[in-house]
């Protein structure tokens, strides 16, 4: 519940000063409290059918990644068929949330995805710098999504969003809204740049207002990624972006948006971890891939690892499962 | 696949505790029967006994005070600062050597989760030892003067509420300024404190420096009426406060106490509210309410009461009350039946007063005494639970409209011993801090214990310092 009463988008959306006067009247972070709550979240001791529960959830949730220069077509391939079919040797594993690719490789994905349920998501907007003109940004998007993307993550404008051009920043993230359709659009902060708690929250209102699906922490490009601390802030932001008053956005009661994590998490114990935030902070309405992502590559293996263990009783090495 | 996460059970196991069958006292280096009544000291979880122990009688008590007077005036205060210091750092290491099994140890005696007696309790313990071992070689220094001399026998009675860290808070800066000391833990929580002793022989302090007699209040007195002590500390109820105070007028004896609380917790509305959210329900749901200084009164600026308090139910429907012993329950079990019937009694005079009565929907367990997380509305500052010390998880809130008000309605309590203020803005923090007549003030957090920081309180929660150089005070002769 945010006490912020606010007006309407079109009325926030006037001006930088509006914005700042919205964005700054937030309750503000203290980074002590929340570094405590945060650490003992990571307390709760998640064992037998509630750890094997929240594997299968977390494997549920990833957006399999890969965001190389050195990309190949047959790489993204491999990935694909993983995404689908993550352990070839055990069909009870559930598939992925969706593969994350570069916008030329969109194509390869949904190609090789062949209608399965996995997602094709594509970063765009000048990936991950956000260094470009809009223009260009939007002609990133409409290549991917014209390719076959289902969703699109758009990075913010970082300099333009410290500077203090909050409406900058919304404008391009409703433009990139209008230009991704039917797709889903995550808007990732990257948090690893903002510095503060204060500006995570700020930031997470403003893509929310600005019609974001899914605010998502980072590019994977950048260090810190996703941290507890910034997970726990973005988790507050959409649980209070959907019981504040229906009147922002001229949006409704109940507007549940998402949250991904990417960058850095590469144990499956993080990733539990994380969904009891989840669970705890936001709510358990939250635990769906509708709602909440990894963006990972490692992490999925890890998951595997885990999943065999607590069924088996013994650790596969690194070579049982597969590299891409 | 399942749309909700439960969380399976996570018990530690008791046998970590390695519970004896039964417990002696702890007089003069040995460990032997009392010659008072053998007491069952029970789980308050489910009211099973848990182990029987021999309590003190009168000359327990007599060859308890004549073993800690000898180690006083032979080996220990004539000791170098440097030597005893070594005896604490032993203490300390051990303490946290054996830390899992004084965890459980606690828990079960105690009924507090195993999350608080692991991550609090008993690094804190440990913590106090070491803090204080520190200060044993640097007494010169402490602003007592060039040579600051012991007082000499110390009688400690400690509460039930943090059985292990009041007896380390009592014992630590006793030793380091080279007193000896006659302990008793509570009635209710003896194990703990008979374990301590056992790691404290196990470091071979001399015989009689510490002594550890378990008993109920008649023990207590002796040891409070007691000519052969030089001074009494004691943390506990202020109505038993007020007797100890009594009895020592007049005899020389030196005196702390440090009493109860009815602790206002203030939220301004520029407070970071979810972390205001955490630091109330730390504040008063922290072993189960059961502490001195709980954020008992929650004071929240009217324009944001609507708001903290919707987010304040939603996080205490996230609350585990439940078994001690598994790592996931936040909120344990109360500590006594006596306790208990308190609680519930204030709890009932709250609501025919007016109050509105709010908990979180929970199961609580059939047997052993048990108390759902509690919030009161609508509550003014002439209701009994506005006043009154309930030591237990209840919360009473209260609103206020200017920080004039704040501080008046905070400092409008016999009490003094702690309060929390919660704003975005520095310069309110100092000038609250300034105004409110409670011993600790904490900003923008509460509950947060460091060995470095004295504690204590004003007015009827009691007199002197414990912790930090302050706390050395009341262990020397100035």
């Amino acid at each position: 519940v945010t006490r912020v009463s606010a007006p309407a988008t079109s009325e926030l959306a006037r001006d930088d000063a509006t914005l700042r006067r919205f964005l700054h009247g937030l309750p503000g972070v203290d980074q002590v409290g929340a570094e405590a709550r945060a650490a003992s979240l990571a307390t709760r001791s998640i064992k037998t059918t509630s750890k094997a529960w929240a594997i299968d959830t977390a494997i549920g949730m990833v957006d399999l990644t890969t965001l190389e220069g050195s990309d190949t077509p047959g790489k993204v391939r491999s990935l694909c068929a993983k995404a689908v079919r993550p352990d070839p040797s055990d069909p009870s594993v559930p598939p992925v949330a969706a593969v994350c690719v570069y916008p030329d490789l969109v194509a390869t994905a949904v190609d090789a995805l062949n209608g399965a349920s996995v997602q094709v998501a594509s970063v765009a907007t000048a990936f991950p710098s956000g260094r470009a003109s809009l223009p260009t940004k939007l002609r990133d998007v409409r290549d991917a999504v014209a390719a076959g993307a289902t969703e699109i993550d758009m990075v913010i404008d970082r300099g333009a969003f410290l500077a203090g051009r909050w409406l900058q920043v919304f404008e391009e993230i409703v433009a990139t809204k209008a230009e991704c359709g039917d797709a889903h659009l995550k808007v990732i902060l990257e948090t690893g740049e903002l510095a503060t708690l204060d500006n995570v929250r700020r930031a997470s209102w403003l893509a929310l207002l600005a019609g974001a699906d899914f605010i998502k922490t980072s590019t994977g490009k950048i260090s810190p990624a996703a941290t507890p601390p910034v997970a726990l802030v973005m988790l507050e932001a959409v649980r209070d972006f959907a019981s504040a008053n229906g009147d922002i956005v001229g949006g409704r009661i109940g507007d549940l948006r998402g949250v991904k994590l990417a960058g850095g998490i590469r144990a499956a114990k993080e990733a539990v971890r994380y969904l009891v935030m989840v669970n705890e902070v936001a709510g358990e309405e939250w635990l769906t891939p509708k709602l909440f992502r990894f963006g990972a590559s490692s992490l999925l293996n890890d998951l595997l690892l885990q999943r065999h263990k607590l069924a088996t009783g013994a650790y596969d090495g690194p070579d049982y499962v597969t590299v891409d | 696949m399942s749309p909700t996460f439960d969380y399976a059970p996570a018990p530690e196991s008791r046998d970590i505790a390695r519970l004896q069958p039964s417990y002696q006292i702890f007089v003069d280096g040995a460990f032997r029967d009392g010659t008072g009544d053998a007491v069952k000291s029970i789980n308050p979880a489910d009211e099973e006994p848990l182990a029987e122990v021999t309590e003190a009688g009168p000359s327990d008590v007599d060859d308890a005070v004549r073993a800690a007077r000898r180690a006083f005036e032979g080996p220990w205060s004539a000791m170098s600062g440097a030597e005893r210091g070594k005896y604490l750092f032993r203490i300390a290491r051990a303490i946290q050597e054996r830390s899992r099994e004084l965890a459980v140890l606690e828990s079960l005696d105690n009924g507090k989760p195993i999350k608080e007696s692991r991550d609090v309790d008993v690094p804190l313990a440990a913590a106090h030892f070491f803090y204080y071992a520190g200060w044993a070689d640097k007494l010169a220094y402490a602003g007592y003067g060039p040579d600051p001399r012991p007082i000499g026998v110390c009688g400690q009675v400690i509460p039930w509420n943090f059985p292990l860290l009041m007896a380390a808070w009592k014992l630590a800066p006793a030793l380091a300024c080279g007193n000896t000391a006659v302990l008793k833990p509570a009635e209710t929580t003896p194990l703990s404190a008979l374990v301590l002793a056992e790691i404290i022989a196990e470091a071979d302090l001399p015989p009689g420096v510490v002594n550890v007699l378990a008993g109920g209040p008649a023990v207590g007195q002796a040891i409070v009426a007691h000519d052969g002590i030089d001074k009494i500390a004691f943390t506990g109820s202020t109505e038993v406060g007020k007797i100890i105070q009594r009895t020592v007028a007049g005899t020389g004896k030196k005196l702390t106490l440090e009493l109860g609380g009815k602790a206002a917790n203030i939220v301004f509305e520029d407070a970071p509210l979810d972390q205001a959210v955490e630091g109330i329900v730390n504040g008063i749901f922290f072993n189960q309410g059961q502490v001195c200084c709980a954020g008992s009164r929650l004071l929240v600026q009217e324009s944001i009461e609507d708001e903290l308090i919707t987010a304040l139910q939603r996080r205490l429907a996230t609350l585990r009350v439940g078994h001690p012993l598994d790592k996931n329950t936040d909120v344990g079990a109360i500590n006594s039946a006596a306790q208990l019937a308190r609680i519930r009694e204030l709890s009932e005079v709250g609501e025919a007063e007016g109050a509105r009565r709010w908990s979180p929907p929970c199961e609580l367990p059939d047997r052993g005494f048990w108390f759902a997380p509690t919030l009161f509305t609508g509550v003014s500052q002439a209701s009994r639970i506005a006043q009154e010390e309930i030591f237990g998880p209840v919360l009473s809130v209260l609103t206020f409209r200017t920080p004039d008000e704040a501080v008046a309605k905070a400092n409008n309590t016999p009490y003094g011993l702690s309060a929390g203020v919660w704003t975005e803005k520095g310069s309110r923090i100092l000038s609250m801090a300034n105004r409110l007549r409670a011993g600790v003030v904490w900003a923008n957090t509460f509950n947060r214990f460091d060995p470095t920081a004295p504690f204590g309180g004003y007015k009827e929660s009691g007199f002197g310092r414990e912790g930090g150089r302050h706390g050395l005070a009341g262990y020397l002769d100035v």
